[in-house]
């Protein structure tokens, strides 16, 4: 089977205090899955099988049980999120602008795919859909800077600009 | 009762209030095609295949409605056969085919499967939807089942089985839309997964997505090697099940066409009875109880012969792996005895001795692979674990007319068994066959050896006997959901018994993972477990001897190896270990 990549684990004390304090107070009405997988996913940053697993165990349900909620909602992430987020839009306007050039370019760069983090947790990729600056189409936004009427090209000099900027600050 | 009235196929009927429209059709002889739906298992509505016409107070209702789940009202007409329900059903199944991968030639469930079925039925040729495929990569890592997503239907029947029977729900829906699929968690295999191995899900699904790990080839090579003696020998419960791969009517005791279908498998196979080793777990196990309770040991012991009851254990209660009894199930005895005794006494090598057990079993499968089962020699007890639908199917390559078979006896020097060991197959026969030799050994008089309170068919039993002034409250349960009952029981202190029998299917071995999978109809409409326990029943009673303790194979056996109960030499070969797994992925 396919093992999909997973970055090691890691929480601080207050983290790991906060979920089973999150897991108590919630469980006790119905449907406190859902609940708990929000504000632990606020936490956290994204839903690790660590975090799911004890989720589970707090409400004696399978982790399976907790997976399929986890993976049926596209707000709950699995992967962590980088310390830059690219969200490359695949809405209409900017998709038939060539959007899903931009992002197989992204994904080529970083050597991730959509719904990933590098393993230096640099960056990670998502799709989204619109962001309302269809004028500026193809679009991607890096946290919240919007970079508009991309080529693939653009992408490669925008990414770096980010590497040479960490790679200084160190 | 309340009751509604209403009709179907403008047949008047009656039905008490909350049935379901299926059911309701049901009483008024009329078949609904169905796939999701398993009876009080999975109700849900998801297939859409039993849609219906219906009319209220004589006026159209909006749309078709889903049979297996609509309650049948006062008033309603229902109609099962219209155009628009025809054309619906086959627009369904064309969409559910379009995401199947129609390899249909060598599976696995070609000529049994619902979906090919319904597909002949409504006439579905044409190809009118495409999907892309394969989309799944096959799981076929665990030793014992095999999961082919490009064949699943998200009936949803395998998971139902695994959360609501068994409570063990290592399975599940996983994202949504067209990622929709079935797994476990973490898409992780089901060999990491605290999955028991039991196999309820392959019985319960209705295509080929699910199937055990097949091992005939092994087998086949083994027979055509010159340097293997290989020998066979099956489970209590396969002589009451394996007609049924052959069209023979359920419940139908197929012993001695058994025996002289295996025989001729190959040249020198040999085929040994396995109820010996059910009685020479009875002889342990008895012993082993008699220990505890004088000893101060743990209790209750719990039976140890079941391998998905015992992984079960290990991985959500393996706090009490101590109360297990440390018998080897028979299947593994059976190998241990053959690798050892068997083999000095014929002057065989045990490496060149090919153990096959045919077992209902897919968590056996499992069990063969435990590192606990592998000897100081090195050898492991058993070779290859095949299920009743692998024999079935060496047969039919073999080209024999199972059915025009004559009747044959097994192999000397382990063909003499008792029906204490037959019973073992059926839920509740480990415990009667127990109970038959401990009132012995207390009571050289006690002439009871019908012990029908342990038989069911309550999901839960507890009886307390008295056998020579001394009482023994004994627990009984089959599917798992019933063992985390009696397991909280006991936790709660609310059952002090001194044995717990468990199996982890539903009904005991005649159900298990590994048997003939019944059709649709028989899941639904027919108690095929009872049938299926009274053909083992009934041989128990016809039997010559009936308690484990008569047996004159068990007498030979302990005379010139084992010297006697809970020896040096029986431990050595007969008792095993557990460990402690937990529910973690791994």
């Amino acid at each position: 089977m396919a093992e999909k990549t997973v970055q090691p684990f890691r929480e601080t004390d207050e983290q790991k205090q906060a979920l089973s304090q999150i897991i108590e107070r919630n469980k006790v009405q119905p449907g406190a899955l859902l609940p708990i997988l929000h504000e632990a996913q606020e936490v956290y940053g994204y839903l690790p099988i660590e975090v799911q697993q004890r989720v589970a165990d707090g409400l004696g349900i399978s982790l399976s049980e907790v997976y399929g909620v986890a993976t049926f909602y596209s707000r709950f992430s699995l992967t962590p999120k980088g310390k830059h987020r690219i969200s490359v839009c695949l809405g209409t306007a900017c998709y038939v602008k060539g959007a899903d050039k931009i992002l197989a370019e992204v994904e080529k760069k970083l050597g991730i795919k959509s719904g990933e983090c590098t393993d230096d947790g640099l960056f990670s990729i998502d799709s989204c859909r619109c962001v309302g600056a269809c004028g500026l189409a193809p679009v991607m936004m890096i946290d919240e800077e919007v970079y508009g009427k991309l080529t693939p090209a653009m992408v490669d000099k925008i990414l770096d600009k980010y590497i040479k900027e960490e790679g200084e600050s160190k | 009762m309340e009751t509604v009235h209403l009709k179907i196929n403008n047949i008047p009927v009656e039905v008490p209030k909350g049935y379901t429209i299926l059911q309701a059709a049901k009483q008024a002889n009329i078949e609904i095609p169905t796939l999701c739906y398993l009876k009080d298992i999975n109700c849900i509505g998801a297939c859409r295949v039993c849609m219906v016409e219906a009319k209220m107070n004589g006026r159209p209702m909006r749309g078709l409605l889903a049979a297996c789940v609509y309650p049948a009202e006062e008033g309603l007409e229902v109609f099962t056969n219209t155009p628009a329900v025809i054309k619906s059903r086959k627009t369904t199944l064309e969409l559910l085919l379009a995401n199947h991968n129609k390899k249909c030639l060598s599976c696995e469930k070609s000529t049994t499967c619902e979906l090919q079925r319904l597909a002949r039925e409504y006439g579905c040729d044409e190809e009118h939807f495409k999907s892309e495929e394969p989309r799944y990569e096959i799981d076929d890592v665990s030793p014992y089942i095999v999961r082919d997503n490009n064949k699943c239907i998200q009936c949803m029947r395998c998971v139902a089985v695994c959360k609501n029977v068994q409570t063990v729900s290592t399975i599940g829906a996983i994202q949504r839309g067209f990622n929709a699929h079935v797994g476990s968690a973490f898409d992780k295999s089901l060999a990491d997964a605290p999955c028991v191995g039991c196999g309820q899900c392959v019985v319960n699904c209705p295509v080929g997505a699910l199937k055990e790990k097949s091992q005939e080839d092994k087998v086949w090579d083994a027979i055509a090697d010159p340097e293997k003696k290989v020998i066979f020998y099956t489970a209590p419960s396969i002589k009451a099940t394996l007609g049924e791969a052959f069209n023979m009517p359920i419940g139908t005791n197929v012993e001695g066409k058994m025996a002289a279908a295996i025989r001729r498998l190959g040249e020198d196979v040999t085929i040994f009875n396995m109820d010996f080793t059910a009685d020479l777990t009875i002889i342990e196990e008895a012993n082993e109880l008699v220990q505890r309770i004088t000893t101060g040991g743990t209790l209750p012991m719990f039976t140890s012969c079941c391998p998905g009851w015992v992984k079960f254990l290990e991985h959500y209660y393996p706090e009490f792996t101590p109360n297990l009894s440390t018998c080897k199930s028979p299947q593994a005895m059976f190998g241990a005895v053959l690798k050892s005794y068997y083999a000095k006494k014929n002057n065989l090598d045990p490496e060149n001795i090919f153990v096959v057990s045919v077992i209902p079993c897919t968590a056996k499968k499992f069990e063969v692979t435990r590192p606990q089962l592998r000897s100081e020699e090195a050898y492991d007890d058993v070779d290859v674990a095949l299920t009743t639908r692998e024999l079935a199917r060496m047969i039919k390559r073999a080209g024999l007319d199972f059915t025009t078979l004559p009747e044959e006896d097994y192999d000397a020097p382990f063909n003499k068994a008792t029906g204490g060991g037959a019973i073992f197959g059926a839920t509740g026969g480990v415990l009667e066959a127990a109970l038959r030799t401990a009132a012995h050994t207390l009571d050289g008089d006690f002439k009871k050896v019908d012990f029908e309170e342990v038989r069911g068919p309550e999901p839960i039993r507890t009886v307390t006997y008295e056998v020579a002034g001394v009482k023994i409250t004994v627990a009984v349960a089959s599917g798992l959901g019933n063992a985390r009952k009696i397991l909280e029981m006991i936790k709660a202190g609310e059952l002090d018994c001194q044995m717990v029998e468990i199996m982890a299917c539903p009904g005991g071995c005649i159900n298990g993972g590994g048997q003939p999978i019944p059709t649709d109809y028989v899941l639904n409409n027919v108690d095929y477990k009872a049938i299926r326990s009274k053909a083992l029943y009934d041989y128990d009673k016809n039997s010559e001897l009936r308690s484990s303790h008569e047996s004159p194979v068990i007498k030979m056996i302990y005379d010139e190896f084992l010297e006697e109960a809970g020896s040096h030499v029986s431990h050595k070969y007969l008792h095993t270990s557990y460990i402690e797994r937990g529910h973690e992925y791994k």
